[in-house]
């Protein structure tokens, strides 16, 4: 599993990482953690306002912090 | 309808300008302090006091509860809102998406750029990108519990105003041309999403509540300190004469030192304030709001990548000549505000 976090370095974006993080080490399962800091490749997802969760290339949430709880039920 | 607007006094006096607030803190300079708010010291203790607590509470309430209506509208469902709709009528839809969305400075380049790729007229994503910052239903309350419905429902409408015709000449000198190359590559994508749950509504607003108050705290403590300054230690004659009805050019000097200043409505108001108590025209404190709002340094900045220097240079000038027309003629016919 891919899981990207899309956003350009905000502190938000650097919360959900830490969410995202927690959520898979909770899990135990086996997954990438890559951050997309680059706006043009942010854009090609269709999100306008981070940060945003991508997983396996669909976008689950975007422009706000979910709690980790909340990023298990996408993964 | 007696009733009915007895109500609204009630919440306007109570909820919005918090009387009882005003009040308490009254009891306290003069009861604790020993000192007198009609005195210098006193009424300047009392302003920052009165004005900060009711700042921040208003800020925190509103927030919460705009943030829960903004959820429904992410600047990606206002895309395809927008989409297709052209002319006059897509820049006040334009303009009127703009004040429920949620906006701040740092989304500007993302959305300018889905808006542009959708293929979304360029005059229609002006109009959106001036009333966004400029208007919102947080600052049309505020507005209310500091100067009374009829300013803040002429500061909307205005606003509104300004962003449509705005829009609508951009769109006109067909500047399409503008823009940055790159900005035209970018592919359009739609990203769907199920809607929140309620739960989740929640904790976005709770998120945005903190959000902004760690970003404007600083701001709102400068402006209520300025605020207590212009309001008890200026001399009222240093006033009329740099910013006051003596100086024709008052809207012109509001509109200049608000243009490159950031800060958004919560940390303007105190300042706004004090100068309207001290008899400054209306016309010249909408100006300086709306400056402060509508353009700042880092929103220029912002949006200098994603546009060329003509189209920006052209931005600004339509959005400061707004203002200024705005500022002249409501201080024409302020005797109808106060």
């Amino acid at each position: 599993m891919v899981i990207k976090i899309l956003g350009s370095g905000c502190t938000n974006c650097k919360k959900l990482e830490e969410n995202a993080r927690k959520a898979v080490s909770e899990m135990g399962i086996d997954a990438v953690i890559e951050k997309v800091e680059d706006f043009k490749d942010i854009m090609a997802y269709g999100v306008m306002k981070t940060p945003a969760l991508v997983v396996d290339e669909k976008v689950k949430i975007m422009g706000r912090v979910a709690s980790s709880d909340e990023i298990k039920k996408h993964l | 309808m007696d009733t009915l607007s007895q109500i609204f006094n009630v919440f306007n006096d109570q909820f919005l300008k918090m009387t009882w607030l005003f009040e308490g803190v009254r009891r306290l300079v003069e009861d604790v302090f020993g000192l007198s708010i009609t005195e210098r010291v006193g009424g300047s203790i009392h302003f920052f006091i009165y004005d900060t607590i009711k700042i921040f509470i208003l800020l925190s309430v509103l927030i919460f509860a705009i943030s829960y209506i903004q959820s429904y509208f992410p600047p990606e469902r206002t895309k395809k809102i927008l989409g297709g709709i052209k002319g006059i009528k897509g820049n006040i839809l334009g303009a009127l998406l703009g004040t429920i969305t949620p906006f701040c400075s740092c989304s500007s380049i993302p959305i300018f750029i889905g808006f542009t790729s959708a293929g979304l007229p360029l005059g229609i994503t002006f109009s959106f990108l001036i009333s966004s910052p400029l208007v919102d239903l947080a600052s049309f309350l505020m507005l209310m519990s500091f100067f009374g419905p009829k300013i803040a429902g002429a500061y909307v409408v205005v606003g509104l105003i300004l962003a449509v015709i705005g829009g609508t000449i951009i769109d006109k000198l067909h500047l399409e041309g503008y823009v940055q190359s790159y900005v035209r590559e970018i592919e359009d994508v739609d990203a769907d999403m199920p809607p929140l749950t309620a739960k989740e509504r929640i904790s976005y607003s709770k998120d945005q509540v903190k959000e902004i108050f760690i970003r404007v705290w600083l701001y709102v403590l400068i402006g209520v300190g300025i605020g207590a300054l212009i309001h008890n230690w200026i001399p009222q004659s240093v006033i009329e004469n740099v910013i006051g009805s003596n100086n024709p050019f008052a809207v012109l000097l509001a509109t200049l030192i608000g243009i490159p200043m950031y800060a958004d409505i919560f940390g303007t108001l105190p300042i706004a304030e004090a100068l309207f108590a001290k008899g400054v025209g209306i016309g010249t404190i909408l100006a300086f709001m709306m400056a402060v709002t509508a353009l700042s340094l880092p929103s220029i900045i912002m949006l200098s990548k994603v546009v060329k220097p003509k189209l920006l240079v052209i931005f600004v000038g339509i959005v400061s000549v707004g203002i200024l027309i705005i500022g002249y003629l409501f201080n024409a016919i302020s005797y109808f505000f106060i």
